[in-house]
């Protein structure tokens, strides 16, 4: 298993993605956003950040990097494909995933843990998650929004991967969903479950030393997949 | 006569008749209106520290590098490993009380490039903020209260919107309030980096015939005489005085940082500097005076944003997110490269000369020709006049039992909603804390923020912290204070205290008060930095802190960095709910205004803002922060946490909050100052056993250690001299968890 970690101008998490995957034995390497091959790599990270600086809109002007066309190629083909943060709205902004990410309820940036459980059982990422999963969001634009159908789909197809639920002393949806998301849509996944997309950050939780390691139950996911 | 000899044209540059004369004596004849520019940025307060001088030569560290040639070597800490820790603060007041989105953006975005510039990569970002009151104080009227607010929500919102987006967490901060910075609020932000000792860089341009390379963003006509605005007071003019605030784009800043590092990788460049206050000026002047050549630059070849900018104008404009390097020749081409792969312009402008004068040419035309010593070596030097007032000698008679009575139980929880203390969860929510994954002790969870930088075992902590309520009432004790303060809270975290940079936010230098504040202040600051062994290595003096509602509390603010051997031996500030609790204490002369001068509770509870704070035992706190290193590093102690504004019943409540439940018994017969008094040095331990071991260790250091308590039950009791006090959680955590939330969220 190779990992290709994409970089855009303004990625700011492209380190984190790559430490905390080789930090379980799985190997990753950066690959620029103007590359046109995805050769040699088994699956993408598509790491947090400000791509081109969220000016336009978040995610708006790297779903259109050249990279993006392989990127889209190993979606279809049922590789894995992983977007975290800014990676999440990138791939609903090139229509890998459906729906959008709005501003926060609040209209403010918001660093926190957050609670997740996960509602899919059965894809890679989310199989091997065992518990309610504390992992921290960060993020302006994170409100997770998309049509009455489409949310019925993603219910109803068994493709939101995971919710915002209440943590200790969370009592009101406001304090628990922080950011508003439609139905505490935390992720979701295409409907063959291979691509990812979530706000929160499991790479942020891979040690005792940083607070948590409930993103181990997910990131773990993916040493379990075979080279596609 | 030309533009540049009128007077009206030079003092509006903010220079006096005195100091023009001084140019025209230097040069031997008159400036050019490119040089009058250029000379008042860089004899502006901001750049040539000419009141300032004097006084911070108290620093022993300081004086050195100003002396020799190590002021590079100077900012930089080593830590073992190969590796080394820069750290500096910067104010943008001025910018940010008219602009404050803006203002604390480029202050953030202008301290991290200080950082880069060292060749280290930018990994914490902190404040430190003082705001006009945030809710109705009786006194305030509710449209300044409005303002406060607005430039609170902004200021916060800037600092968030330029460091979430650049990738450098912002990991602590500290927000204080007091009706005189209602008209001039303190915004200092703070970078910390980490570099490789082998690694640092120079700002020393050499090597006739280099080329000289304009990085980073286009030059356009935004903040054009910043330092100058920087260097005087604020009146009813500031709207207008808004094209002088620069505009952040931490997209092109995250860039730069990348492009910057990679680029010094190549070893082409020969040396770097940021393009901070004075723009192209100072940049050029500064690494030609530091490296005793000369450098000619044209200008037409500056990327500019608008065409028609005339010298003066490129010269003196702070356009955010630039850089200037020498390369070495033949090798510009790699630098070249690297920045134009990120998307940033990077133009050749000029290059390294022989004649030792800064040259600069506009349409073949020279603009500027002046040898850069004069700009950088020949600032004239002021000495301030100092002068105690009388609110100081009479502030010593204060006494504690003439407060008014308040009962204990409503004091604490008026203390624990006050803005200055009560929970920030509202402003570092909006804080990306954790990106680059080193941060492992978050905001609220430790005395200080903890960090274990990849490729070491060693941590990091890091705080910043200030005390006008104590400054004002003794300046000399309150720099001692703001030292100890942070030291103690890195030593809370299981750090050593390892070195200060600082913040010092004062009046007008040329109000004979304000200069005694801050001389006094910077005495205290010194010999306390002596005595704990952590010299101040950089800061930034930002003077002229008055507006038409009066001169600022005196505001020094203490930088403190402390390193931990082994990261995860790190302390937060409660323990697990069970444990036995201590008190250590640091004996010291006893205080005759029982810790209540100057303190949170006269202020907030009972609105007296009189006596003095105690004075700090200087080396009963390094004992106490050796105490507390050793401690954790043998894992006797599994939390710690100081007691400061509020005393150690706001210490407790915090920790009750943590744990869910606190009895402690307090010595003592005066239960105002046993639970309020602010008496420094104490800090509550956690612990869950090793009670001889623990003893033992605190005596050999000469400190006193008291079994106060347990981490159980529900909710605070705290009993003083016979008397039990009692909170149940939920009023405390109304009071100390939702005060800031309910006063900033609109409903």
């Amino acid at each position: 298993m190779r990992v290709a970690v994409v970089r855009f101008p303004g990625s700011n998490c492209d380190q984190d993605g790559l430490y905390s995957l080789r930090g379980i034995g799985i190997q990753a390497d950066y690959v620029w956003q103007d590359d046109h091959s995805l050769k040699g790599f088994d699956a993408v990270w598509i790491p947090g950040g400000f791509s081109y600086g969220d000016y336009l809109r978040c995610g708006a002007m790297a779903a259109r990097a050249p990279i993006m066309d392989e990127v889209k190629r190993f979606a279809d083909e049922g590789r894995i494909v992983f977007g975290i943060c800014n990676g999440f709205q990138v791939l609903c902004e090139s229509g890998i995933l459906p729906g959008a990410l709005m501003g926060n309820l609040r209209q403010k940036f918001l660093c926190r843990y957050v609670h997740l459980d996960r509602v899919n059982t059965t894809s890679p990422f989310t199989q091997g998650v065992t518990k309610t999963l504390r992992i921290p969001i960060a993020h302006g634009e994170g409100r997770y929004v998309a049509d009455k159908d489409t949310l019925k789909r993603l219910e109803g197809e068994g493709l939101v991967a995971f919710r915002y639920v209440a943590g200790p002393g969370e009592t009101s949806e406001e304090e628990f969903n922080p950011n508003g998301s439609d139905n505490a849509i935390a992720g979701i996944l295409n409907p063959k479950g291979n691509v990812l997309g979530m706000m929160p950050h499991p790479e942020r939780s891979v040690s005792e030393t940083l607070g948590s390691t409930d993103g181990l139950q997910i990131l773990q996911a993916l040493k379990l997949v075979g080279v596609a | 006569m030309s533009l540049a000899t009128q007077p009206e044209v030079y003092t509006s540059m903010g220079l006096t008749t005195f100091e023009y004369e001084l140019i025209v004596k230097l040069l031997g004849r008159e400036p050019t209106y490119t040089e009058l520019g250029m000379f008042s940025v860089m004899w502006s307060e901001h750049c040539g520290y000419k009141y300032s001088r004097p006084i911070l030569s108290l620093f022993a560290k300081y004086k050195e590098a100003m002396e020799g040639d190590g002021l590079e070597n100077a900012g930089v800490v080593d830590i073992g490993d190969g590796l080394g820790i820069t750290m500096k603060v910067e104010s943008h007041n001025h910018p940010s009380a008219v602009e404050p989105y803006q203002g604390a953006a480029t202050g953030v975005g202008g301290i991290i490039r200080d950082i880069l510039t060292m060749g280290a990569r930018p990994i914490a970002g902190l404040n430190s903020l003082r705001f006009g009151p945030i809710e109705p104080d009786g006194k305030t009227d509710q449209v300044i209260i409005d303002r406060n607010k607005f430039l609170f929500e902004h200021v916060v919102q800037g600092i968030g919107g330029y460091g979430n987006c650049v990738g450098v967490p912002t990991v602590g901060g500290e927000v204080g309030f007091h009706p005189k910075y209602s008209g001039n609020p303190l915004v200092n932000a703070m970078c910390v980096g980490l570099l490789e000792t082998s690694k640092i860089t120079t700002a020393a341009a050499s090597g006739v015939g280099n080329p000289v390379i304009y990085l980073g963003s286009s030059t356009g006509k935004d903040g054009i005489h910043g330092a100058t605005f920087a260097s005087d007071a604020l009146d009813d003019n500031n709207q207008a005085k808004r094209p002088n605030v620069q505009i952040g784009d931490p997209f092109a800043e995250k860039q730069l940082i990348e492009a910057t590092l990679e680029a010094l990788e190549t070893g082409a460049i020969v040396a770097i500097q940021d393009m901070g206050a004075a723009g192209l000026t100072c940049s050029t002047v500064e690494m030609a005076s530091k490296g005793a050549v000369g450098m000619s630059i044209n200008l037409d070849k500056v990327p500019m944003r608008e065409r028609d900018m005339a010298a003066y104008e490129l010269m003196l404009s702070e356009s955010q997110e630039r850089m200037l390097a020498v390369a070495h020749k033949g090798r510009e081409g790699e630098v070249l490269e690297v920045f134009h792969r990120w998307g940033l312009n990077a133009v050749v402008i000029g290059e390294v000369t022989a004649d030792g004068q800064v040259t600069v040419t506009r349409f073949g035309k020279v603009e500027a020709k002046v040898d850069p010593k004069l700009l950088t070596d020949h600032c004239p030097v002021y000495q301030g006049v100092e002068e105690e007032p009388d609110s100081f000698r009479k502030a010593a008679a204060f006494n504690p039992s003439n407060l008014p009575n308040v009962d204990p139980h409503q004091a604490l929880l008026k203390l624990l909603g006050a803005p200055e203390i009560t929970n920030k969860r509202w402003v570092y929510e909006q804080y990306d804390t954790q990106v680059q994954t080193q941060t492992i002790e978050l905001p609220g969870d430790s005395d200080a923020a903890v960090l274990a930088p990849r490729g070491t075992k060693k941590g990091i902590s890091v705080t910043i912290d200030g005390n006008e309520r104590l400054t004002t009432q003794h300046p000399r004790r309150g720099g001692r204070l703001a030292v100890v303060e942070a030291a103690r809270n890195v030593a809370c975290s299981g750090a050593m205290p390892t070195a200060v940079t600082d913040g010092l936010n004062f009046g007008s230098p040329q109000n004979p008060v304000s200069f005694w504040q801050f001389a006094e202040a910077v005495r205290g600051i010194a010999e306390a930095a002596e005595a704990m062994g952590t010299p101040v290595i950089s800061g930034n003096v930002s003077f002229y802190n008055h507006s038409d509602l009066g001169e600022i509390p005196p505001t020094p603010m203490i930088g403190m960095l402390g390193v931990i051997e082994n990261a995860v031996d790190r302390l937060p500030i409660a323990p697990p709910a069970g444990s036995e609790l201590y008190l250590v204490q640091v004996p010291s002369e006893s205080d005759p205004h029982l810790g209540l001068g100057a303190s949170a509770y006269a202020a907030v509870v009972c609105g007296v803002e009189d006596g003095y704070p105690a004075n700090p035992s200087l080396k009963g706190e390094k004992a106490l922060a050796e105490f507390l290193v050793e401690a954790a590093k043998r894992k006797l102690i599994v939390s710690a946490h100081d007691s400061s504004q509020g005393g150690p019943a706001v210490a407790l409540a915090e920790l009750a909050l943590k744990t869910g439940g606190l009895n402690a018994e307090l010595a003592g017969n005066n239960p105002t100052s046993a639970l309020f008094g602010e008496i420094p040095g104490d800090v509550v331990i956690g612990a869950t056993g090793n009670a001889e071991e623990i003893e033992t260790l605190a005596k050999s250091k000469g400190l006193s250690v008291s079994h106060i308590g347990k981490a159980s039950g529900s909710g605070l009791t705290i009993g003083v001299g016979g008397k039990s006090f009692k909170w149940n959680l939920s009023e405390l955590k109304e009071s100390y968890e939702n005060a800031l939330s309910k006063i900033m969220t609109p409903h």
